[in-house]
């Protein structure tokens, strides 16, 4: 309770990065001193110079570009497909009984392990990478658009039908604008692992990416190459998140989620 | 009476995987599915069986579990530990907090290859994998949920004189068990994922590894089995973990 007396004094930023600022200088002395085994921990500065050279030859960037093609092909694929069927499944009784035990019983699967019946349907390629990717993200898509158009306020699908408002037009113009925060909710959800699985596919199958390029680091014991790609992803998962945030708030400005954050 | 009509209901809820099942077996006897594009239903059980008798799938699994309990267990006890902390305790908030954010968007598969480098091939590896993936969700909602304790409910027990030690195991730790039992759910799934993936890539052993050897000697029957038993795990897992959650708070309103 006292602390915010002694903290007034000391800029909020400072605070904000002391502690990931301490641990990148623990890690650069660490090295620098000797402590650690510069194989099994390059110094931060050896990182980022590599990291510089790497992104000044194009190498890493074009591994990077690969990742996040792969990664956003299968992920609006999975909204595509998702946001259709999670609105046929909250819509229509019989689409409902057919994919209610289908989502339940493969939302909480590794699908993972099925990159390798992938990879003997639709061999090493970019397809393989992409359905797996689709595969993951689209549960949590499902799941989100069947919950937000189920939760509908009834009033408002009423008063529409009641004006005369045409089925596929109260779809257009009432449920799916209503169910928008839930849809993208799942949409926020599914994005990170979209990542992530991209990832792991490339370092399964080959094909480069940053998974492909870091897994090949790995084999040849190229720490530092290994440490670039830890790095780059990260920056790279940052910034999608980031953009994934504007893009979300920009479309539910008229929400009353983004007058609360105002 | 009652558990039959449920089992009914249950069998009724599952039926569109038995057509699908057996729509897959028909046309892959009928011909209409080249054979190379794997086994059918009825030979993956085939295979499934014959992994059993000889012990493989056993051994397999079991190391597996190992690594995933190993992990698991340890990341949620330091997980909760870092996420109360967090929540209670001011210098430890400055300290992760931003550590915490600045991990938090990384895709933690990324790690895989470190892990090798550092840990080698075997157990280790695994181990630090499955720790990592479940770390973030258990703090997160450990402290989300530490947070979120009605001050009331401190304040009346302080002035009760009940010590800090108290309040902590009596009071708070209760009160964010939904929240950090959430969180574990997430990493239950999250971990078996990231286990999965790492035993694929490079291992000698395990369910993973299973998968991968079985596939590249092109048993594919063997390879469809272990992929069954992999997916059933975590589906299995899954669900059980739900019904532990639904017996330990079952002294308060849960819908999860």
């Amino acid at each position: 309770m006292s602390a915010p007396a002694k903290e007034g004094r000391v800029p909020r930023w400072l605070v904000r990065y002391a502690s990931p600022v301490a641990v990148l200088a623990a890690w650069e002395l660490s090295v620098r001193l000797g402590l650690v085994d510069p194989f099994l921990l390059p110094a931060l500065s050896s990182v980022l110079l590599r990291a510089a050279e790497e992104i000044a030859t194009g190498d890493v960037l074009f591994h990077a570009w690969l990742t996040i093609y792969r990664a956003m092909a299968g992920f609006l694929a999975a909204t595509a497909l998702g946001v259709t069927i999670g609105v046929l499944t909250a819509r229509n009784r019989y689409c409902r009984w057919f994919f209610e035990p289908l989502v339940s019983v493969g939302f909480p699967m590794p699908k993972i392990a099925f990159m390798a019946i992938f990879i003997l349907w639709f061999g090493i390629g970019d397809a393989s990478k992409i359905v797996m990717v689709t595969l993951t993200c689209i549960f949590p898509i499902i799941s989100a658009t069947y919950l937000g158009c189920s939760q509908v306020d009834r009033y408002l699908v009423w008063s529409a039908r009641n004006m005369g408002t045409s089925e596929r037009r109260v779809l257009w113009k009432v449920v799916l604008p209503a169910s928008l925060p839930q849809i993208l909710n799942g949409l926020q959800i599914a994005f990170p692992s979209a990542l992530i699985v991209t990832v792991v596919t490339e370092m399964i199958s080959s094909g480069g990416g940053l998974g492909g390029y870091m897994i090949l680091a790995a084999r040849f014991a190229l720490s530092e190459k290994v440490f670039v790609g830890v790095v780059v992803i990260a920056v790279v998962g940052y910034a999608l998140l980031t953009v994934f945030g504007h893009v979300r708030r920009h479309i539910l400005a008229w929400h009353a989620e983004s007058q609360m954050a105002i | 009476m009652r558990p039959l009509a449920g089992l009914g209901r249950t069998a009724f809820y599952y039926t569109p995987l038995l057509i699908i099942g057996l729509a897959w077996e028909a046309m892959a006897r009928t011909g209409i599915l080249p054979p190379d594009l794997g086994p059918s239903p009825m030979q993956t059980i085939a295979a499934l069986r014959l992994l059993y008798t000889d012990g493989d799938l056993v051994m397999h699994a079991g190391i597996s579990f190992w690594r995933e309990f190993a992990g698991f267990a340890s990341s949620c006890v330091l997980g909760t530990a870092v996420g109360v902390g967090m929540a209670r305790v001011d210098w430890v908030r400055t300290v992760f907090r931003p550590i915490v954010t600045f991990l938090y968007p990384m895709p933690k598969s990324a790690l895989i290859p470190l892990l090798l480098l550092w840990f080698g091939i075997d157990h280790m590896s695994k181990i630090a994998a499955v720790f990592l993936g479940c770390l973030l969700p258990v703090v997160t909602s450990a402290f989300n949920g530490a947070r979120g304790v009605e001050p009331q409910l401190i304040w009346s027990a302080r002035s009760l004189g009940t010590s800090s030690t108290a309040i902590l195991w009596k009071i708070v730790l209760p009160a964010a068990l939904p929240d950090i039992l959430s969180g574990v759910r997430i990493a239950l799934s999250v971990s078996w994922l990231l286990l999965v993936s790492a035993e694929l890539l490079i291992s000698r052993s395990g369910l993973g590894f299973l998968i991968s050897y079985t596939g590249e000697s092109g048993d594919y029957s063997s390879m469809f089995a272990a992929i069954l038993v992999v997916v059933s795990i975590g589906f299995l897992a899954d669900r059980l973990f739900l019904h532990v959650i639904r017996w330990v708070l079952r002294y308060r309103d849960f819908t999860g």
